[in-house]
């Protein structure tokens, strides 16, 4: 099964990699060679920061941009005028509030969840002894490869019998009980010295007080990274709500953004990239915030695609 | 809800064993009571779905919950039907151009970052910046640059002379190597960041070795670099090949499928089959070629690791 992980060697580099590093000086002698070989080095390096970040520039750039100045020859890169009413009428005049409400609370309860379940049976897969623990993990482990888009229709048929098609509560059980979290915490578990748990059994601690006294604690770094990556991923799911959510008030910003073009003739084009950026600022922040734990988690979110 | 084993008024000694056993089934239970909060959710949202995908290919399953045992006719409409074939074909397509342009793209990146350059730090957060951020965004951004006439990418074009750039998603030739830019530049900061961290890993003693041996950049890369690699180069060409086999969400946004069926996925097909045309029996069909495309995958990396470990 640890087919399906990064490689053990990867986890480890993926660690360093979150560690400051010192810097190592390099004192070989420098040859011109190697001189024009690292200046060659940085202007790639700054053609593709260019490449990478010309979208959001572009995207940023033109939510504040008039309704014509979007699309004129040649390109403006750079608004005349920076129109900040464009914010002020996404804002107040799309259903954007109601969007952010329900993708904020899908977030917070999905996050909230899947951390808490997940991290629960991840203890009792990594401390627990029990007759069909290894079979049944072995079933988490092989449902990671497979792919969503082929159970979606028996799910969707499921939910819609169990009533809770077009309701929030679909989209919280469709990402709150991932096989991913229980992965990414047993991952984790088995970092943490089995000595610990023991000592705390002899001083008389149930096996619940042990996950919740002393795993908990000792395993943040790893709940800040499913938390944040869960969070990100329910924030920016687009099927899950397209599927689920036909009601209007209960679309999420994405559902609501995708819209937003379908619907009107004539899009303002500024309006909606202003509406984007607002969909975005919030991940940006997260991510630059949580960076590390993003980097970490991703040892085992190679299965998340 | 530890004390699933009720203590009994017990006339009869304990004995030493039956303590034992016991002691077993009370952590048995303890165990399972870890599992259950996350199964039950689990097994209702996926397990069950998965064994019913089956089960609905072979039926005629529609909107109205009607079920008839068909066997195999669906597969065998399927292998008949051009749309599934088409959309099968430009899977494979978009496969065979996605995964070794962001092979090569993201390693030479992490090659690059891994010379201690100044500003790597940077960089690396900023190629991964695209990865995180929502598909739906991403796409229609890129949708809009991709405008032949007044789109930013045209202009460009247009500017360093080429006069006749090319109609990107409006055009049934270019459609699809417009999505897998896109792709290619969401995906490439992730798997950077999957290949520095491979890099990390190959001993430095081994590239002073090879230096003092008198082995080039060149020699150092192909006979320690690329062999250090090994593993983290495999794990990322399968999950590059399972990520590509199932595109999904980024065609739906910047093409729907089209021009024509320029960009019909296999993932779309299911989509349009069941939640538009409500032929469930028939979509779970294409379901199950999907499911099994990826499966297949796995295994065999599973198969080749335990040959390479053994």
């Amino acid at each position: 099964m640890s087919a399906l992980l990064a490689p053990e060697s990867e986890a480890r580099g993926l660690r360093k990699l979150g560690e400051p590093r010192e810097r190592e000086r390099d004192r070989r002698p420098k040859s011109p060679g190697r001189k024009v070989a690292r200046v060659l080095g940085y202007v790639v390096l700054i053609i593709a920061a260019f490449g990478i970040l010309l979208p959001f520039f572009w995207m940023v750039s033109s939510s504040l941009k008039g309704a014509n100045e979007v699309f004129s020859v040649p390109i403006t890169w750079f608004p005349e005028e920076a129109k900040w009413s464009n914010y002020y009428e996404i804002w107040f005049e799309s259903g954007m509030l109601t969007w952010l409400k329900n993708t904020l609370l899908l977030s917070v309860v999905v996050t909230f969840l899947q951390v808490l379940t997940g991290s629960f049976a991840a203890y009792g897969f990594a401390r627990m002894r029990f007759p069909g623990r290894d079979v049944l993990f072995l079933v988490y482990v092989g449902t990671i490869a497979v792919p969503w888009q082929s159970y979606m229709i028996p799910q969707f048929i499921l939910l819609s019998n169990l009533k809770v098609s077009n309701t929030l509560w679909a989209i919280i059980l469709l990402q709150a009980f991932g096989a991913f979290g229980v992965f990414l915490m047993k991952q984790f578990y088995e970092t943490i010295p089995e000595e610990l748990s023991e000592a705390a059994r002899l001083d008389g601690l149930s096996e619940y007080s042990i996950w919740r006294r002393i795993m908990l604690p000792l395993s943040v770094p790893a709940l800040a990274s499913l938390a944040l990556l869960t969070f990100v991923a329910t924030w920016n799911d687009y099927l899950g709500p397209l599927i689920y959510l036909r009601n209007p008030d209960l679309w999420t910003v994405q559902l609501g953004l995708k819209s937003f073009v379908s619907n009107l003739f004539d899009t303002n084009y500024a309006l909606l990239f202003a509406g984007l950026t607002i969909s975005v600022i919030p991940i940006a922040i997260i991510f630059a915030l949580g960076q590390r734990y993003f980097v970490e988690g991703i040892a085992t979110s190679g299965l998340k695609g | 809800m530890t004390t699933a084993v009720a203590p009994k008024a017990d006339a009869s000694p304990i004995t030493p064993r039956r303590r034992r056993s016991r002691l077993k089934l009370r952590n048995s239970l303890i165990g399972w009571s870890f599992i259950l909060p996350n199964f039950i959710g689990f097994a209702l949202l996926t397990l069950v779905p998965v064994v019913t995908l089956f089960y609905m290919s072979l039926t005629n399953w529609n909107v109205f919950g009607k079920a008839d045992w068909v066997g195999i006719a669906n597969f065998q409409r399927l292998i008949g039907d051009g749309s599934f074939r088409t959309s099968v074909v430009n899977t494979l397509y978009y496969s065979a151009m996605h995964i070794p342009l962001t092979l090569v793209v993201s390693l030479g990146l992490a090659l690059l970052l891994n010379n201690k350059l100044r500003g790597a730090k940077y960089f690396r957060t900023a190629a991964f910046f695209p990865y995180i951020t929502s598909i739906v965004a991403i796409a229609m951004v890129w949708n809009l640059m991709f405008s032949p006439d007044y789109g930013p990418i045209n202009q460009i074009l247009r500017f360093i002379g080429i006069e006749n750039p090319p109609g990107w998603l409006t055009s049934t030739d270019w459609a699809m190597p417009a999505v897998v830019i896109v792709s290619t530049w969401r995906d490439m900061g992730y798997y950077m960041i999957l290949f520095l961290a491979g890099l990390a890993t190959v001993p430095r003693e081994l590239y002073e070795a090879a230096r003092v041996d008198g082995a080039n950049a060149l020699q150092r890369f192909v006979n320690v670099t690329l062999p250090g690699l090994r593993p983290t180069t495999f794990f990322v060409t399968v999950m590059l090949t399972i990520n590509s086999f199932k595109i999904f969400d980024l065609i739906l946004v910047m093409t729907d499928g089209g021009p024509g069926q320029a960009t019909l996925v296999m993932s779309q097909f299911i989509y349009r089959k069941g939640f538009e045309e409500s032929q469930f029996g028939y979509a779970s069909a294409a379901a199950v070629a999907l499911f099994f495309m990826c499966i297949i995958v796995t295994v065999v990396q599973f198969l080749i690791n335990k040959r390479r470990n053994a």
